[in-house]
């Protein structure tokens, strides 16, 4: 009942808050920290009460819910929780928190509105990790696109209009190929057994000729891979970064990102273990082509979203390369960057937005010598760029390191190509923090500092990024469990 | 006819003793809350009625079976808001609102008995009082240059597809000596290989009239000028009853007659479908007219069920039935914010008419929004489900080509729909927007009909059932 509550509690809250804002604003932003908060407890609760309990590992699922939705087609409303999904529910919701925080002070139009699409969307995001029916999956799946619309749309901005509807035009092609992917599957697992259901695990040992396998699990990658996004199909991610507010670019960045990934680790590789060793190396060069061109094109990026963005394309880059090398240690290095880049990418965004709050630009030429005005922003902002270029001691660097370790075993020289990846980083790291914070400071810019609520947000994402980089180990032992039930390749 | 038989046709008789005591009551004196009422008391019987109605074979010319009896409810409870929306429309006006509920409701009469005929008599009987009534509603503003323009070219183009009709009909005739629909099925099922030389050209013309109604690719050019020229509720009342009876007999045609089974007949509805899909969404997007916009959408609408249509057997059959009811109430739901939107001298068909609504209306300009976003095919709504529902029975039958052109042209589709959700939230401009009138009675059509959509986009059992129910009484 938890997992219902987790959805629930968000869905309420973003009503509430909506309501509330009529009222005083003040109190639709307290319903909405509230709503988070709330569910980030539930989530720790749930955490500790199966992962430090240690029955991990002994079922495959923690817990679930299970109720007959549409009998007429066999659809369920089924939420289940297993390690992975635990692991990016806390992320989405530690996420979430920062994005309600930082939209604290900033003057927002429709307030109410605002709040209730930024914890619809965290909803959505939830409805995803944690759906074990395909229905309720995609369903799911292309929920989060409203709220993320009208985020882009209504609050972004100059060319969010155009932002808006080249992000939902990607993703809602790609989503509906999946659709026809799933209704593929679902009429094949009914052709070979009579039943029809939309279940995963029913669905998981459908009979599939080679050549319809290949076909279905293309469809599912399709939407993953729009979605990562994976190289040609990023476009959309730059120009969406670029006009979205802060908050909307954490989500964006962080979280959208890592739907991509859980679909890929959840669905490709356990329903269709023959097409997705077919397709491996397709998608491991398409993977180090995203690493590389992600980071050139972050190089050359004027614009600080957009850098962001691009940089953001590259890590993912390494993601999907662990996914599909078939090692299991590259594969907990996926899930770790998963999960250390959320944090890193979204605290880069919370940084790029402090700093266009006070200097009302995203031109980093503009910028420069802002060490001087502003060494707290400065100082984080120097963290988080050292973090996601991979520094030895923080998360990103164990994700990518374990990524490296298990591909090195059977591509080596994908793992060359793609390390070079992790050397253009630090080149485009660095310039982001050479041209804004060091070097004389020309305008000249006088800034106010971070404010406790700025540094108090960034200063647990620094937190957390230490104990990832420190400490992994909590992180691999709850993955492990899920990772028990996932097919032999990956063990 | 027994009082069996009667008692079947009390949806018939409803609609048709109310249109009369419109008549008789705007003869002792004028008055237009009176005509409502009646109309409304009409429809509103009429539906009730559905429910206990005897399920029986009326004559050869009327089935009234479970699956009519859905489409009396559908296409009452559809008339039933057209009304509740002319009210507000009409009350300001400087002109005699009476007979536009007679001829609502004889419109509404026509389309119950499309969706009851089984034969091709009552067929054309059916079709003929709805064209003619809608010819007169139309053009109902008579002293207006755009609905007289809009009704004139409703009228030749009917006219002349209604003999293209009749000609198809004879044909058919000739060749196997029968028009009842089930008999045309006994015979084609014991000659499974017939001569086709008068057959198929029967069969194309009988297309072309069902195609013309339906605003199906390449018999479509009516469509935009007449949903822009019509008024508003109208134009609701074309979209969704006229072509929901129409599609409900073409449904009923292909089950019963099975005459869809020759190769080329399939093959003309499989052009016809992506055609349809195809041009209507690209058409739309050149137009910058609301109501235009609307008018090319509801032709890719009408691709998209014929796609469902193809697929045939149970699945398609209640894809094609479920999409309807959803396309009815998403539909009815934008007509009715243009409707509300409108002023006294124009109706708010511009998209300047929309800029910022969510600045100054944030409820309707969600609810225009959700009826957008469902006309999209987007989750919670129950135009999700019908595309859902459809590309389901596509893939059943392993119409992979067609259900791929489907999901392109829906995202072509999503281009324009985003665009007026996009003028919606935009800063207002200092335009002068027209002063809308007051509605009151369309607020509930609006508040009713945003609950049905999501209510079936999230919970569709129980109409899934009823549908089912109507569907085994089909085939």
């Amino acid at each position: 009942m938890i997992l219902l509550w987790l959805i629930v509690v968000l869905v309420g809250g973003g009503l509430l808050a909506w309501l509330a804002a009529r009222v005083h604003p003040l109190l639709c932003r307290w319903i909405s920290l509230a709503a988070v908060l709330v569910d980030l407890a539930l989530a720790f609760i749930e955490a500790f009460r199966h992962v430090s309990s240690g029955n991990a590992g002994m079922n495959t699922w923690f817990e679930q819910v299970d109720w007959s939705w549409i009998p007429q087609f066999g659809i369920h409303f089924h939420l289940a929780l297993d390690g992975l999904s635990l692991l990016l529910v806390l992320l989405t919701l530690v996420l979430g928190v920062v994005s309600v925080v930082i939209s604290w002070s900033a003057n927002i139009k429709a307030l109410g509105f605002y709040h209730l699409n930024l914890l619809w969307i965290l909803a959505g995001i939830l409805g995803v990790f944690l759906s074990l029916d395909l229905f309720l999956f995609y369903f799911s799946w292309e929920l989060m696109l409203i709220p993320m619309y009208f985020l882009i749309a209504i609050w972004g901005g100059e060319r969010r209009t155009y932002a808006a509807v080249k992000f939902f035009l990607f993703t809602q092609l790609s989503g509906l190929l999946m659709l026809i992917a799933i209704l593929a599957l679902y009429f094949a697992h009914y052709h070979a057994t009579g039943v029809y259901t939309f279940q995963y695990t029913a669905l998981l040992g459908t009979p599939l000729s080679p050549h319809m396998a290949m076909w279905i699990m293309l469809g599912f990658f399709i939407a993953f891979a729009v979605k990562l996004p994976m190289f040609p199909f990023h476009t959309w991610l730059p120009d969406a970064c670029a006009e979205a507010s802060t908050a909307t670019n954490v989500i964006l960045a962080g979280l959208l990102a890592t739907t991509a990934g859980y679909g890929m680790i959840r669905f490709l590789f356990p329903m269709f273990p023959g097409a997705f060793r077919t397709f491996a190396p397709v998608a491991m060069t398409l993977a180090v082509l995203t690493i590389l061109y992600g980071a050139i094109l972050a190089f050359s990026q004027t614009n600080l979203m957009r850098l962001l963005a691009y940089a953001s394309i590259s890590h993912l880059g390494f993601v999907l390369l662990g996914i599909f090398s078939g090692s299991a240690i590259a594969l907990q290095g996926a899930v770790m960057t998963l999960i250390a880049h959320g944090i890193s990418t979204g605290a880069l965004f919370v940084v790029a937005g402090s700093i266009e709050d006070r200097t009302h630009t995203r031109e980093i030429g503009v910028m420069g010598g802002l060490w001087d005005t502003a060494p707290r922003l400065s100082g984080a902002g120097l963290f988080f760029a050292l973090a996601s270029l991979g520094l030895p001691g923080l998360g990103d660097f164990v994700g990518e390191f374990l990524i490296l370790l298990g591909t090195y075993r059977s591509h080596i020289a994908m793992t060359v190509v793609a390390a070079c990846g992790v050397l253009a980083a630090t080149f485009y790291a660095l310039r982001f923090v050479q041209l804004a914070f060091q070097g004389p400071n020309l305008r000249p810019w006088r800034l106010p500092d971070l404010a406790l609520r700025e540094g108090l947000t960034l200063g647990a994402m620094m937190v957390v990024l230490l104990w990832l980089g420190l400490y992994p180990q909590p992180v691999f032992h709850t993955f492990a469990q899920a990772a028990n039930h996932l097919p032999a390749l990956w063990r | 006819m027994t009082a069996s038989d009667v008692l079947a046709l009390l949806p018939l008789l409803l609609i048709a003793g109310s249109s009369v005591a419109v008549l008789i009551a705007a003869a002792v004196g004028r008055n237009h809350a009176v005509a409502f009422g009646l109309s409304l008391a009409g429809l509103a019987a009429s539906f009730c009625s559905v429910f206990f109605v005897p399920a029986t074979q009326v004559t050869a010319l009327l089935d009234i079976d479970g699956y009519a009896l859905f489409f009396f409810g559908l296409i009452s409870a559809a008339s039933f808001a057209v009304a509740l929306l002319a009210y507000g429309y009409l009350r300001n006006r400087d002109i005699d609102k009476e007979e536009f509920y007679v001829l609502l409701l004889v419109a509404t009469l026509g389309a119950m008995i499309l969706a009851a005929s089984s034969h091709f008599a009552s067929f054309f009987l059916g079709l003929e009082v709805l064209s003619i009534a809608l010819y007169a509603l139309i053009a109902y503003f008579g002293d207006r240059p755009l609905p007289v323009e809009a009704g004139i070219k409703y009228l030749v183009l009917a006219a002349s597809s209604a003999a293209f009709l009749l000609f198809g009909i004879a044909l058919i005739y000739a060749d196997l000596g029968t028009m009842d629909f089930a008999r045309i099925e006994h015979i084609l099922a014991a000659n499974p290989n017939p001569n086709l030389t008068l057959l198929l050209p029967g069969v194309a013309l009988v297309v072309t009239g069902i195609g013309f109604k339906l605003a199906l690719v390449p018999f479509h050019m009516w469509t935009p000028d007449v949903y822009q020229g019509a008024p508003a509720p109208v134009t609701a009342f074309v979209a969704t009853v006229s072509k929901g009876g129409m599609f409900a007999l073409l449904l009923r045609y292909f089950a019963q007659s099975g005459i869809n089974r020759f190769a080329p007949a399939l093959l003309v509805f499989t052009i016809i479908a992506i055609a349809s899909m195809l041009a209507g969404n690209l058409l739309a997007l050149l137009q910058s007219n609301v109501k235009r916009i609307l008018a090319y959408s509801s032709i890719a609408h009408m691709g998209y069920l014929m796609v469902a249509l193809e697929v045939g057997g149970a699945i398609g059959a209640s894809a094609v039935v479920f999409y309807l009811v959803a396309y009815f109430i998403m539909t009815l739901g934008a007509f009715a914010v243009v409707t509300v939107l409108s002023a006294e001298h124009r109706d708010a068909d511009q998209m300047e008419d929309y800029r910022g609504l969510f600045w100054r209306r944030p409820v309707l300009a969600l609810i225009f929004t959700a009826m957008l976003l469902s006309l999209a095919g987007i989750p919670m709504t129950a135009g999700f489900l019908g595309k859902f529902y459809i590309i389901a029975a596509g893939a059943a039958a392993g119409s992979w080509a067609l259900i791929l052109i489907l999901v392109i042209a829906s995202t072509i589709g999503l281009f324009y729909y985003l665009r007026i959700v996009v003028i919606l939230y935009q800063q207002p401009g200092d335009a002068n927007q027209p002063l809308p009138l007051r509605m009151p009675a369309a607020g509930l059509v609006l508040a009713a009909l945003t609950v049905i959509l999501v209510w079936l986009g999230v919970y569709p059992s129980s109409m899934l059932q009823a549908i089912h129910t109507a569907i085994g009484s089909l085939l």
